[in-house]
């Protein structure tokens, strides 16, 4: 697909890139239809119950009964709101979210822009995401949308710096920030992924990704036991299911980012496992990340909000900043590939 | 310069934290809170005027609704008062009865708060494991008096129903399988560093601010003032057993948490000892005149129950009613003191402080 980008751009070249478009938004809808579905299951099993399974066979249509209720549902905008801001907020929170989508590598010729600066764009753009948040609880003109909304821009602000350095001793060790380009440095055995070199930064990288999607533990501009639903308290029916959609999305990201910055992407864990197609094992990995952050749901009680601060500054940052001195002295010391 | 003001802010009555329809105004200054003002009584039903006009038989009811995550202990207050009264005898296996499911309902209440208090703050399954290992508490109630939740199962003089076949041996089984239940409890939780960094050191107080507000049950003793009524003034068979009281240490959440988890043992310790010692057969009712009339007189009866001291004051003018009914409620009380410990906290503390006080509403209004 890379060659789109250097041909002169034709009508169809425009029709087929709309195609691929929609083609990842119906894969990334497919994705938060059984995300969702698939969480309410494995929390469900660790928690003696069934989960959804009366609508649909085995509960499939839950997720799809669900999205049609929202849609079904009557529009509120409150009295008092800011109601340009309120319309945009959604809207605001959702693209970004799903333009982080073209720079994901799924194979080695299966990806949509092959950007360079590929991970500075995904956190560029997340960021906007923050804003969206930040106004969707400030235009509710609710007291307590408004204090979910502050606390998510001073949690995912905080937490982008720990996310961001934690991957900078990748950066250093591929000399890149091409996804691409990372992923097929880490070609071979599993014990050339990132992850195992680079075993802070992935720490700190799964923590600070937790956090970035305001997941449990880190859950608190949604806490439901002190801010009833936070800074999405005034949202119902679609516009409410738009924010809903941009947190699955961005643990459809996460999960694929994850994936390629540290678990080797495509790349089979043996030479010899390499007949099974690049995406099988994207898909695979990429399920263990979203299982992994589903169980922690079920698992972990919730931070407060200073200590959520200070885990950002006073543990993850350092952390990552050791990793980056700790990835230039074994660059130094064994060459690339050390750590 | 900002201006800055501070934020009002209405919590409950509903909200999910509130445990029920409690409503408390903050004032924030930012997160941090500079005044709380609880506001009460969205579940006030008038329950001591409305038993002058009923008969002690018909007053049990009302008192299964009062503390409805721990009836049978508000059960037993009542018909304990009224037998004090009469100088009645309860028999032996009746006594039994109440004591076992007075420990079955205070272990089930505290897996209530266990359950809840979790959910407070933020973790959802204990919640699951809490209740689905509480219905089995509640199904061997129903096995005995046919209901759930509001049990209505003690008789002045003795209990309504008598044990049916079997079950001592359920409770049996049902005490052991607690026992390893509770090591997974404490596996799960307990020692969570999530949840240590939550409680330990929020809302605290020294014993003598304690004892100041009159507060009871667990709230007291966390801060190291060993008071409980059944080893203090053993009502009931409570005399007859071994069992220990908790006590904590420096009265923050944790050592309410640690004591609550404690007296849960402590519970099923009683509960086997008594289930041993269970008599084959006698009685479940004693000899009570068919019309219930207390001597002309006054008295004031408190036991402990899972939240603290439960108290019945009633002034009889030898009728078949009460002439004056009155419940010392241990959440009423123990609610007191969140105004004074909600200062300078932050809104997320609000809730651990107030789910650490453990609070029924239906007792607080009553």
């Amino acid at each position: 697909m890379q060659k789109f980008w250097n041909d002169p751009v034709t009508w169809g070249h425009a029709g087929l890139y709309l195609l691929g478009a929609i083609a990842v938004l119906a894969v990334v809808i497919v994705f938060v239809t059984y995300a969702i579905y698939f969480e309410r299951k494995v929390i469900g099993w660790m928690q003696y119950r069934r989960g959804p399974n009366r609508t649909g066979p085995l509960g499939l249509l839950q997720t799809v009964a669900d999205v049609a209720k929202l849609l079904m549902k009557e529009d509120t905008i409150p009295a008092k709101a800011d109601k340009a801001l309120f319309i945009l907020a959604p809207v605001l929170a959702f693209v970004p979210s799903f333009l982080v989508l073209a720079i994901i590598p799924y194979g080695l010729n299966l990806q949509f822009a092959d950007l360079n600066v590929g991970f500075l764009y995904y956190v560029a753009l997340s960021g906007i995401t923050t804003i969206a948040i930040v106004l969707g609880g400030w235009s509710s003109n609710n007291k307590y949308a408004l204090l979910g909304g502050m606390r998510s821009a001073a949690q995912m602000i905080s937490y982008e710096v720990p996310l961001v350095m934690s991957v900078v001793g990748i950066a250093m060790m591929t000399e890149s920030l091409n996804l691409r380009e990372i992923v097929i440095y880490q070609e071979g055995w599993f014990w050339h992924w990132n992850f195992l070199p680079q075993i802070v930064g992935f720490a700190v990288f799964v923590v600070a990704a937790i956090s970035e999607l305001n997941r449990t533990p880190f859950d608190l501009p949604e806490a439901e036991s002190e801010l009833v639903a936070g800074y999405h308290v005034e949202y119902s029916g679609f516009r409410f299911a738009f924010f809903m959609l941009t947190e699955y999305i961005y643990v459809y990201a996460i999960a694929c980012l994850a994936t390629i910055l540290f678990l080797g992407g495509w790349n089979a864990p043996a030479p010899q496992l390499d007949f099974i197609p690049g995406l099988v094992w994207f898909a695979l990995k990429f399920a263990c990340i979203v299982f992994f952050l589903f169980w922690i749901r079920a698992t972990l009680p919730r931070l407060r909000i200073d200590q959520l601060m200070g885990l950002a500054w006073k543990v993850l940052l350092p952390l990552a900043i050791l990793n980056i001195f700790l990835t230039a002295v074994g660059i130094e010391w064994w060459g690339k590939g050390g750590g | 310069m900002i201006r800055t003001e501070e934020l009002l802010l209405n919590v409950g009555p509903q909200h999910p934290s509130t445990h029920g329809v409690f409503r408390i105004i903050v004032k924030l200054d930012g997160e941090i809170i500079t005044e709380a003002t609880p506001v009460m009584g969205y579940l006030h039903r008038g329950t001591e005027k409305l038993a002058e006009n009923l008969n002690f038989t018909q007053i049990i009811p009302y008192t299964d609704r009062m503390d409805y995550v721990s009836a049978m202990t508000n059960n037993y207050v009542l018909v304990h008062a009224v037998e004090k009264m009469m100088g009645l005898e309860v028999p032996e296996r009746a006594e039994f009865l109440r004591l076992i499911v007075m420990e079955l309902q205070r272990v089930a209440s505290h897996m209530v708060w266990w359950g809840t208090y979790l959910l407070d703050i933020g973790a959802l399954s204990p919640f699951l494991y809490a209740f689905s290992d509480r219905e089995r508490i509640l199904q061997l109630f129903n096995e005995l008096c046919g209901a759930r939740l509001t049990y209505n199962y003690m008789r002045v003089g003795g209990v309504k129903w008598d044990a049916p076949e079997g079950w001592i041996d359920r409770v049996k089984q049902f005490v052991r399988d607690m026992k390893t239940k509770l090591l997974e409890y404490d596996d799960l939780a307990s020692g969570n560093e999530i949840l240590l960094s939550r409680i330990k050191g929020v809302g605290t107080y020294d014993a003598q601010t304690a004892i100041d507000y009159g507060l009871s049950g667990a709230n007291l003793r966390s801060t190291g003032v060993k008071w409980d009524l059944r080893k203090n003034e053993p009502y009931s068979l409570y005399s007859r057993f071994e069992f220990d009281v908790p006590v904590g240490k420096n009265g923050d959440c944790y050592d309410r948490y640690l004591v609550r988890m404690e007296e849960m043992r402590q519970s099923l310790r009683i509960l086997e000892q008594a289930l041993e010692q269970f008599p084959e057969g006698g009685e479940t009712m004693g000899k009570v005149p068919r019309v219930i009339r207390p001597p002309v007189g006054e008295i004031y009866v408190r036991i402990e129950s899972p939240r603290g001291e439960i108290g019945c004051y009633i002034v009889s003018k030898g009728k078949a009613e009460p002439f004056r009914l009155k419940f010392r409620r241990p959440s009423f009380v123990n609610l007191q003191i969140l105004p004074k410990l909600l200062v300078g906290e932050s809104m997320t503390n609000l809730v651990t402080i107030l789910g650490g006080i453990d609070i029924v509403l239906g007792e607080v209004d009553c």
